[in-house]
């Protein structure tokens, strides 16, 4: 294999794509035309992930025609996110955080979520089709000799997503054309980009250390632990635990310092109309950057236009000063707490709204702790150097920035304040800081790297399977009448098992011919030492949507199986039946509710 | 041009030998007698001097491209609103909340459409010299001017210049002159 590697980041917010050609250069991110006005194409280095509906005759014919494709009836990127700004009942937003959400169907054309039904709607595995499909043709149109679809990529997925998210967003890039693809995780590609910036990372590093990559996005949130380990003489870095899918970023802390303010115009007396609440976002955030820029300032202006023509008179000052800024954001959002502190958790409530399920507590810290102590109970798998004896959670001895939000130098430094704290409080040492490039594109460059690394040169991070998954199994037991058969939770694909490698359960099931043969399935992010074959009660564990198969053959026929479980070179997880003949039939995951 | 005409040495070669030939060779007889009866063809007149180039016609502009500048100051730092209103009545903590939407936004859009660079690398105040042969498009003089360049002054303003411009292609069938389109927030 030769040729350039290529890294999408698909985000959130922006989606971006990085180019690798050589081990011994920096990975470069290719610029994107997109429609970034109404009829105004231009080149950026991120594509926003958004998709815009328009409705009849809301735009002038033309307005988002793109270079390859004239008569384009919706718009992805820039111009997407401006129209939808207007309009926002048309616009479809945060796809990824749609893809992993189990609680709907994710094939089903469901977004934007509560338009009205004139709107033609598209699914979240849809949406993301699209970016990555703009991205292809936008590519090719500046590339016509490098085709994207016959390019090596690799394509980044929050460590947190499981297997079905995993699933789907392979499903996303195939609809979107790009067969030829890779999976790897954020925080990995994000600590790719480190080494791919420091060719002397092995004098930086030493056996023992254990990385934290902290990912704040715009959306979300992502931790990851990685540990420096030696084998046969040479530093090796291994992933050994990931955090939860937490729906919380950049954006939060944005809408916080703006209702903020937003009250302190009303008590003035000033309303403010939805449109001025955008440009107030808008310009809350210019104000947070200038003071985060600039210690030596107090506050910085904040101001709203009026809609209409009259600026003068019609524009409405405020400003944000750094107490506020202090306040709102880094005790709102990284109080000093202790290393025992864990997220408040929702009540529960009969009814839940349906819509995204966003973190219900907004403290990053909170999280933090929670991710670093769980994981310090099962310690027979820990890699060798890395021990959590008499201590309550996980010591991170160094730790990499990644996301917007963290180019923030009081966002870092109070992360580490507080994370200094927990572990000066058990007589640790403070972790160092991998300081790192453009958290806005490292994720992307990673993934190009990472390209190369996968044909054999440079260091690679070894992960395997970020959670363990299990299967429901009835238990054998005498039917009692009003109480449903206990189901049993058999792990079938342990945490930590390598990609490219399979596990068969001992133990045969019977399964009808011509019927469908449906299974419950779970994960668990932290239970860590469990083998294939353990049982284990499903309380402890995450449901996913369940896998099914049909078996082909004449009906009424009970035929014995085994489950096989497959964890591709991709890196998504494949289920089986097989039978004493070898023949395999595929368990598919069933997200339609 | 080839002259017409021959010199002594060369007539004085034909003097010799042209009566032998008329003599001896009916033919060239013949064509002798018609070059000399035919009607002396005359002189071209010399070419034309070439014109001078005239003076540049004042380009008449097509406002498209002025429009659309004009427009995406608009768009992002409200320009045109801001000029076409009334400031004089207005108190200054008023105009200077307006100014800093019109500095910002226009300001960014600038910044992606224009790249601007001073004409003098000095800063405003130092001593500069002015060489013989300078451009006085880049360089405006004042004061006390007198005799040939070089001249010594004072850089009182660096000046500006576009070194490039980025202004973007758009769609063929949108209408150039719609500065800021009208909004109507439907309920």
């Amino acid at each position: 294999m030769s040729g350039p590697s290529f890294g999408i980041d698909l985000g959130t917010t922006n989606v971006c794509l990085a180019v690798a050609r050589a081990e011994n250069e920096p990975p470069a991110t290719a610029l994107v035309p997109q429609v970034v006005h109404e009829g105004e194409v231009a080149e950026r280095p991120l594509l926003p992930s958004f998709l815009y509906l328009p409705g009849p005759a809301e735009l002038k014919e033309g307005a988002i025609a793109l270079p390859w494709d004239p008569d384009r009836t919706y718009v992805v990127g820039a111009f997407a996110r401006e129209q939808g700004a207007r309009i926002p009942s048309r616009l479809v937003a945060s796809a990824k955080s749609w893809l992993s959400h189990a609680g709907v169907d994710r094939r089903e054309a469901i977004l934007p979520w509560g338009a009205p039904e004139e709107v033609e709607k598209v699914s979240p595995v849809g949406a993301s089709a699209r970016y990555l499909a703009h991205l292809r043709e936008a590519w090719d149109h500046l590339h016509p000799d490098l085709p994207l679809a016959e390019q090596d990529l690799v394509l980044t997925v929050p460590a947190s997503f499981d297997a079905v998210a995993r699933e789907l967003t392979v499903e996303a890039a195939r609809a979107a054309g790009l067969e030829r693809l890779t999976l790897l995780e954020e925080p990995q590609a994000a600590l790719y980009a480190w080494v791919a910036a420091h060719p002397d990372w092995r004098k930086r590093l030493s056996v023992g250390d254990l990385i934290l990559v902290c990912d704040i996005g715009g959306g979300t949130t992502d931790f990851s632990l990685i540990a420096v380990m030696e084998e046969e003489g040479a530093l090796e870095l291994r992933r050994v635990a990931v955090g939860d899918h937490i729906l919380l970023g950049g954006d939060n802390m944005d809408l916080a310092l703006t209702y903020a303010l937003r009250a302190r115009l009303q008590e003035k007396g000033q309303t403010i109309d939805d449109w001025q609440l955008r440009a107030l976002v808008h310009s809350v955030r210019q104000a947070k950057e200038q003071l985060f820029a600039d210690e030596s300032l107090a506050a910085a202006p904040v101001v709203i236009p009026c809609r209409g023509s009259r600026l003068i008179g019609g524009t409405l000052r405020t400003e944000l000063d750094r107490a506020t800024l202090e306040s709102v954001l880094l005790d709102g959002f990284f109080p000093r707490v202790d290393a025992d502190a864990r997220p408040e958790t929702p009540r529960r409530v009969a009814l839940t709204a349906l819509g995204l399920p966003y973190a219900h507590d907004p403290a990053f810290t909170r999280h933090l702790a929670a991710f670093l102590g769980r994981h310090a109970a099962s310690t027979a798998s820990l890699p060798p150097g890395v021990h959590a004896e008499g201590r309550s959670f996980l010591h991170p001895t160094a730790i990499l920035f990644n996301g917007g939000p963290t180019k923030a130098a009081p966002v870092r430094a109070r992360i580490l304040e507080v994370l200094e704290s927990w572990i000066a409080a058990e007589g640790g040492r403070p972790p160092k800081v991998l300081e790192g490039g453009d958290p806005d594109l490292a994720v992307a460059r990673g993934a190009a790297y990472y390209g190369l690394v996968r044909r054999g040169r440079g260091v690679r991070i070894r992960g395997g399977s970020a959670r363990s998954y299990y299967v429901g199994i009835e238990r054998a037991e005498l039917a009692v009448p009003g109480v449903p058969p206990r189901v049993d939770a058999i792990c079938i694909a342990p945490f930590g098992m390598e990609e490219g490698s399979e596990i068969t359960l001992s133990e045969p099931l019977g399964l009808w011919v011509g019927e469908p043969a449906s299974f419950r399935f779970f994960a668990s992010s932290s239970r860590r030492d469990d083998e294939v074959g353990t049982a284990v009660d499903p309380a402890e564990l995450e449901e996913l949507p369940p896998i099914e198969t049909t078996l082909e053959g004449e009906a009424g026929v009970a035929v014995p199986v085994r489950l096989r479980a497959r964890l591709t070179e991709v890196g998504t997880l494949e289920l089986f039946a097989v039978d004493a003949g070898g023949r395999e039939w595929r368990l598919e995951f069933q997200i339609e509710r | 041009m080839e002259e017409k005409r021959l010199g002594f040495w060369a007539r004085l070669a034909m003097f010799f030998w042209l009566p032998w030939k008329i003599l001896f060779g009916p033919r060239a007889a013949w064509r002798v007698r018609e070059a000399l009866s035919a009607p002396e063809v005359p002189e071209p007149a010399a070419l034309p001097a070439p014109p001078k180039p005239p003076k540049p016609e004042p380009k008449k502009p097509s406002g498209e491209e002025a429009l659309r500048l004009l427009a995406i100051l608009q768009r992002d730092g409200r320009l045109v609103d801001f000029l076409m209103e009334d400031i004089s009545a207005a108190p200054d903590d008023q105009v200077g909340a307006a100014a800093r939407i019109v500095h910002e936004g226009c300001r960014k859009a600038l910044a992606q459409y224009v790249t601007l660079r001073p004409l003098r690398p000095e800063r405003e105040g130092e001593t500069v010299t002015v060489p013989d042969g300078f451009d006085a498009a880049e360089i405006r003089l004042s004061g006390n001017v007198v005799g040939k360049p070089p001249y010594r002054g004072i850089l009182a303003h660096p000046g500006w210049k576009a070194v490039e411009v980025r202004l973007p292609e758009v769609a063929p069938g949108l209408d150039a002159t719609i500065v800021a389109p009208a909004e109507v927030e439907v309920a």
